[in-house]
């Protein structure tokens, strides 16, 4: 029974466009699957025509063996067998802790169910709460209810909808480290929505960027973070910069490829040529002060303003093409670097991916 | 003071109330989640009873219910006994009567609770029946209480109705307003005041009462 995944789905709200959204997964993207993208990526609409709590006008969707939706099809989201958490954890508010856990376990009898909540709310650390209401609860503790009772059920796919977008910084990271965990000592496999890149990659393993109903590019989180496949992908996964440049000489891997005035060696796909962008991450520029004619990868530039960020500091240049640079505040300091002067930004060719304009 | 038609006004109100607290909830649940493209038809008729005049309600039923119509005979024929003028007859018309004041303040509840609620609800295995008894009506508490409460008052103050369907039969179908008519027709105030001053002592206080539940609803999310 391998773990496929298929949604393919169209939708005719009234009163809206039609929309289209497809996606299919190999039991190879989970036991955590990332869909990641823009607001109006469609996102949330597959997920919730995968859990048939939206009911498309035409398509397919399948889990395993079994087909959910199609022409003649249509499985109630009560016998689908999924979990689903919602952004706010939808939580019943005339129920205690332990009672939202118990409610998906229905059909089991009372001393099964007792064992089973008990077992659920151990896991994830709820045990003290468990005779709370859930409008006592802080935003992170209402999460781990939501789930601990989507997967009290043992749902055979849990479908997550942005889970922690509505909680604040500390607990979200907390909570991120804890699915994670979760998720793969149950071994269960898990579709989780998000447009914060931070959380596709604290959590998941395959990662699916989605615009505009289509799949743009399906892989493990971090090659798809560090490889986007296109220039369009790469500006959805947060690319800082995308430099456009032609490409002078192609090897094993790498390209020299000329920018503005200057050469560049960089990381590129086989049979890449022409005109290109290279994707260049702020974190990964270093800057050094002065000294226009260095030696190295990189470009000689002029800084053109500096902007606080915390304990960072964002440094944008032009290099004959415009180029951001992030870094700490105090190697910031440390090169006394202000607006006019003139600088070298080194890059390191691993870090510069180049990718066909597009 | 009338005993005999308060009690049966009692009787009336709270046969009434049963079955509307029986048949309301899912008619109301209905009108709360369709999207049928004619739900508003459905909508203006379960309001009808309340802003048609009493005696127009009870007339029609009253042709409807009788003899000589077909449903009234079928009726009569399964029952034995035709209803109008009689204590079924009163509360068949007075379910039709209360139906609006039953239904609305359930459907405003209804509507109120959280759709996605239900939707877990639905991902946790819960049938839609399961789902509107576990979830909605407990979150609706408030919205069931004014429902019965709003019946049993409105049901307790019928006069029109009553009387073209049920006439003025002492211990049978004379109801508490009924009788308040009758003894100012007969001149006697005294009575008539007695008799007044209890319906609305009853009134207020099961008004109360329900303005009382509304306050100690279900406890809401704190809206941040």
């Amino acid at each position: 029974m391998a773990d496929d995944l298929i949604a393919r789905v169209e939708l005719r709200p009234a009163g809206g466009p039609p929309r289209a959204v497809a996606l299919s997964l190999g039991g190879d993207a989970f036991p955590i699957a990332v869909l990641f993208g823009p607001s109006g990526a469609g996102k949330s609409t597959l997920l919730r025509c995968i859990a048939g709590l939206e009911r498309p006008a035409a398509g397919v969707v399948r889990w395993r063996d079994r087909a959910w939706f199609g022409a003649a099809t249509w499985v109630p989201p009560q016998d689908r067998d999924v979990g689903f958490v919602a952004q706010q954890g939808a939580l019943f508010p005339h129920l205690d802790v332990a009672d939202n856990v118990a409610f998906g376990l229905a059909a089991l009898g009372p001393a099964e169910r007792a064992r089973r909540v008990a077992e659920v709310l151990d896991r994830f650390d709820l045990a003290g709460l468990r005779r709370r209401a859930p409008a006592t609860l802080s935003g992170g503790e209402r999460q781990r209810v939501a789930l601990a009772r989507a997967v009290a059920r043992r749902p055979s796919l849990l479908l997550l909808d942005e889970p922690f977008s509505a909680l604040d910084h500390p607990a979200r990271a907390a909570l991120r480290a804890d699915l994670r965990r979760w998720v793969r000592a149950l071994g269960l496999p898990t579709l989780l929505v998000t447009h914060d890149p931070a959380e596709a990659m604290a959590v998941g393993d395959t990662l699916v960027v989605l615009d505009a109903g289509q799949v743009r590019q399906t892989g493990p989180v971090g090659a798809v973070f560090e490889r986007p496949c296109d220039a369009a992908t790469a500006r959805i996964l947060g690319v800082d910069t995308l430099v456009a440049a032609t490409v002078l000489r192609a090897g094993a891997g790498t390209a020299v490829v000329r920018a503005g005035d200057g050469e560049l060696t960089v990381s590129a796909p086989e049979g890449l040529a022409g005109r290109v962008r290279v994707c260049v991450r702020a974190e990964d520029v270093t800057l050094r002060a002065g000294n226009p004619g260095a030696e190295g990868n990189g470009a000689p530039g002029r800084v053109l303003r500096v902007d606080d960020e915390g304990a960072f500091a964002v440094v944008s240049l032009d290099c004959g093409f415009p180029l951001v640079a992030r870094l700490p505040r105090r190697a910031l300091r440390a090169l006394g670097l202000a607006a006019g002067d003139a600088v070298f930004a080194a890059i390191d060719p691993s870090a510069a991916w180049a990718v066909a304009d597009g | 003071m009338d005993w005999n038609a308060l009690a049966l006004s009692l009787r009336l109100a709270a046969v009434t109330t049963a079955i509307l607290l029986a048949l309301a909830p899912p008619l109301a649940w209905w009108l709360a989640t369709t999207r049928w493209r004619w739900r508003h038809v459905a909508d203006a008729l379960v309001a009808m009873p309340m802003i048609l005049p009493p005696t127009v309600l009870g007339y029609y039923l009253l042709l409807a219910l009788g003899p000589r119509s077909p449903a009234g005979a079928l009726l009569a024929r399964l029952t034995g006994q035709s209803l109008p003028f009689t204590f079924p007859g009163l509360v068949v018309g007075s379910v039709i009567y209360s139906l609006p004041f039953a239904v609305q303040p359930m459907r405003a509840s209804f509507a109120r609770v959280d759709r996605e609620l239900v939707e877990a609800a639905w991902c946790l295995g819960a049938s839609r029946l399961r789902t509107f008894a576990r979830v909605v009506l407990p979150l609706s508490r408030a919205g069931v209480v004014a429902a019965a409460v709003l019946t049993f008052v409105h049901t307790l103050g019928e006069f029109g109705v009553v009387l073209m369907l049920g006439g003025n039969l002492p211990g049978r179908t004379r109801t508490v307003s009924v009788a308040i008519y009758d003894q100012v027709q007969s001149l006697d105030y005294a009575a008539a005041n007695r008799t007044a001053g209890v319906l609305v002592a009853l009134s207020f206080a099961l008004l109360a009462l329900t303005y009382h539940a509304q306050r100690e609803g279900t406890p809401r999310w704190p809206t941040t």
